[in-house]
């Protein structure tokens, strides 16, 4: 949990007091513990980012078989948004919804955790975790399981008339919102969690002391100083949650598509990576303009 | 009932607080007048804090009734309590600048005109012109007296103080006790004040309680406390004495006899709390003079005999260690007013005593000497102290 605790932490600045035979070594020594990080990201990030925004400009007209030509196409992109502009709106709706109900869920579980579970802190903190230790894909076929049309789940809703008698779960953007909505909960819990931790319940009381009810004390204390915790782990769950197309492709239909299967298709069954280039840029660039307006909406520049 | 003064005072009578089987508070009734300035003073753990966070609402009784006025407060919740505090950790809201931390208060009762009462309040603890800080960017004396603001400012009927200065360092406490008293002069409002600091609670409060073990030892005017105190532990809690273990005989013309190591003494009978059985003759330090022989004993004083085993020099005064015939090592502080030399480890003197400045408490059976202050630190963390 070390690095979850830092989450919001102001950076130390060590004293200079160490005589000068050190200091040419210690000038370079940042730099050198850079360096594995540093070609790594240049590596398989750096480099596949601009093959990708190179490929984004390629002529479409291509193809793998006879390869292709950098003609510096822009019209890709108003293409591609006219192609997979529902999936796109689709997705940031998904991810948005599943979002809020991960916050509804998350935020209680997080609160419980930190401030009243006592010595069963750990024990559920990793209740938290162990659904990661397996696969996505595996636990995104297992919801397929869960809400598929005659199981255990839909027969009682169906009993209970919040079905209708051949209403179903799978195969719906309900399904889709659910499935995002549990596979990225952990990745919202943990910085939260890892914020209120750290709240100093003496604030809480001292709020108290000052005529504000719980639910103020709530409003006026407890979630400002969970905002980090907060900020931090919507946009952990939010940006993957926009990019995924596993639980689309398991839990939904083609009605329920979203961007990420457009792009999946567009470079593996379509074979038309300018168009899936296109999208994948797209979407990075949105999701950055989301990101800066939020965190600075939310005022909390500890996160990024 | 009727005597209007009585109106605002805060009343706990027969209050115990127990956290499973340890008990913080034990049966403690106690008034504290309208706008007085109170103390609680005590060691870690004897339950002052408890008592404070009671009234605050902050812990509920396990039994008893906390009153303000003729309100029953008991089981009200801390936000609906005419009462505010003073955190020992100031637990200032470190999302809020100073200016918001004051007006907090005023802003969760909805009132208006919140910008010139905090400006008001600033002004009262000189913190002016502060108001866009955050409260890491404050000193510890700067926190303390925006906590200050952001209690009194609304006003309360009872402004509870947690260990207020115990974090500052020991001039700037001395300072800020003047500007407590001073400030609580000005409102007129109670103060029930918690520490251990018997300096603290001594130079600020008209009145003092001492705590031991969940009940109160003594209370009274801190002079009345200081020079005739009620028990051995309040005689060594506030300031120092020298306890000799010593057998009572009775009265004879107004004074308490009291057998000692085979000497006997008078102590006037309105110092006595027994005059029978078991008892300690007590005398602090600085009542006592030194004389080389017996024959330099002023008329009237009773005396012992002894060695000086250890002298030390504090600026006000020399402070020796005087060890009788018996073993027990007698502190005397001697004014360094030039009248006198000081005297040399090893010498032999003889320690004087007015009868009218000596004391009589009762003590159990078995117990010796005791010539140690009660040492305390400051407060461990926690709910029970």
């Amino acid at each position: 949990m070390s690095l979850l605790t830092g989450v919001g932490a102001r950076p130390v600045s060590a004293p200079d007091k160490r005589p000068d035979d050190s200091r040419s070594r210690r000038r370079w020594l940042p730099y050198l513990l850079l360096l594995p990080g540093g070609a790594w990201l240049i590596l398989f990030f750096i480099v596949p980012t601009l093959q990708l925004g190179a490929t984004s400009l390629y002529d479409p007209t291509g193809s793998v078989t006879t390869g292709y030509a950098m003609t510096w196409e822009f019209g890709n992109y108003p293409d591609a948004i006219a192609y997979a502009g529902p999936q796109i709106l689709r997705s940031f709706a998904y991810a948005a919804i599943a979002t809020v109900i991960g916050i509804l869920i998350g935020y209680p579980l997080a609160y419980a955790i930190a401030q009243k579970a006592g010595r069963w802190k750990n024990v559920l903190l990793v209740c938290v975790v162990a659904p990661m230790f397996t696969s996505f894909l595996v636990r995104t076929l297992a919801w397929k399981t869960i809400l598929s049309d005659n199981g255990a789940l839909v027969g009682f809703l169906r009993d209970v008339g919040i079905l209708g008698a051949d209403g179903r779960l799978l195969a719906t953007p309900i399904a889709v919102v659910l499935g995002l909505t549990y596979n990225f909960l952990p990745f919202l819990v943990l910085p939260l969690y890892a914020s209120l931790e750290r709240l100093d319940t003496r604030l809480l009381e001292a709020s108290g002391d000052l005529y504000a009810s719980p639910t103020r004390t709530f409003v006026k204390v407890t979630l400002p100083l969970s905002m980090p915790g907060l900020v931090a782990g919507t946009l952990l769950f939010f940006i993957p949650a926009v990019g995924d197309y596993i639980n689309a492709a398991l839990l939904g239909n083609t009605n329920t598509s979203m961007v990420g299967n457009v792009v999946n298709s567009a470079f593996l069954s379509r074979q038309e990576p300018p168009q899936g280039a296109a999208l994948s840029f797209l979407l990075m660039a949105i999701i950055l303009a989301i990101v800066f307006t939020y965190v600075r909406r939310a005022g909390t520049d500890e996160v990024v | 009932m009727t005597n209007p003064s009585e109106a605002g005072d805060l009343r706990l009578s027969h209050v115990t607080k127990r956290f499973g089987p340890f008990t913080a508070v034990d049966d403690l009734s106690l008034t504290v007048p309208q706008g007085s300035f109170f103390a609680l003073l005590g060691a870690s753990g004897c339950g002052k804090t408890t008592t404070l966070r009671m009234v605050a609402g902050l812990e509920e009784p396990t039994t008893g009734e906390v009153r303000l006025g003729d309100r029953d407060i008991t089981r009200l919740r801390p936000y609906q309590r005419p009462v505010n505090t003073v955190f020992q950790s100031y637990a200032l809201f470190p999302h809020l600048d100073v200016f918001e931390n004051v007006a907090f208060g005023l802003r969760r009762r909805k009132i208006r005109e919140v910008r010139s009462q905090v400006e008001r309040m600033l002004a009262l603890v000189q913190l002016d012109g502060f108001t866009k800080r955050r409260p890491a960017e404050l000193s510890g004396g700067q926190q303390q007296r925006v906590a200050l603001a952001r209690a009194l400012i609304n006003h309360p009927q009872v402004l509870l103080l947690d260990e207020p200065l115990g974090a500052l360092d020991l001039k700037l406490r001395r300072q800020m006790q003047i500007e407590l008293k001073r400030i609580q002069t000005e409102v007129g409002i109670t103060f029930v004040h918690v520490t251990h600091d018997q300096e603290e609670a001594m130079t600020m409060a008209d009145t003092v309680a001492v705590m031991s073990a969940g009940k109160i030892e003594q209370l009274g005017r801190p002079a009345e406390i200081y020079e005739y105190p009620a028990t051995a532990f309040v005689a060594n809690f506030l300031g120092q004495s020298n306890l000799l273990a010593g057998e009572a005989a009775g009265q004879s013309g107004g004074d308490v006899l009291v057998s000692a190591y085979d000497q006997r003494f008078a102590v006037p009978a309105p110092r006595a709390r027994a005059d029978r059985g078991e008892v300690f003759l007590g005398v602090r330090p600085e009542k006592l003079g030194l004389v080389a022989g017996e024959a330099d004993v002023p008329a009237g004083h009773q005396s012992v005999r002894g060695v000086i085993t250890d002298s030390s020099y504090v600026g006000v005064s020399t402070q020796y260690l005087v060890r009788t015939g018996w073993g027990t090592e007698l502190a005397v502080f001697a004014p360094n007013s030039g009248a006198a030399a000081p005297l040399a480890v090893g010498s032999e003197v003889t320690a004087h005593w007015s009868p009218e400045h000596a004391f009589v408490l009762h003590r159990e059976p078995g117990e010796g000497d005791r010539t140690t202050p009660v040492l305390d630190t400051p407060d461990a963390v926690g709910v029970v102290s």
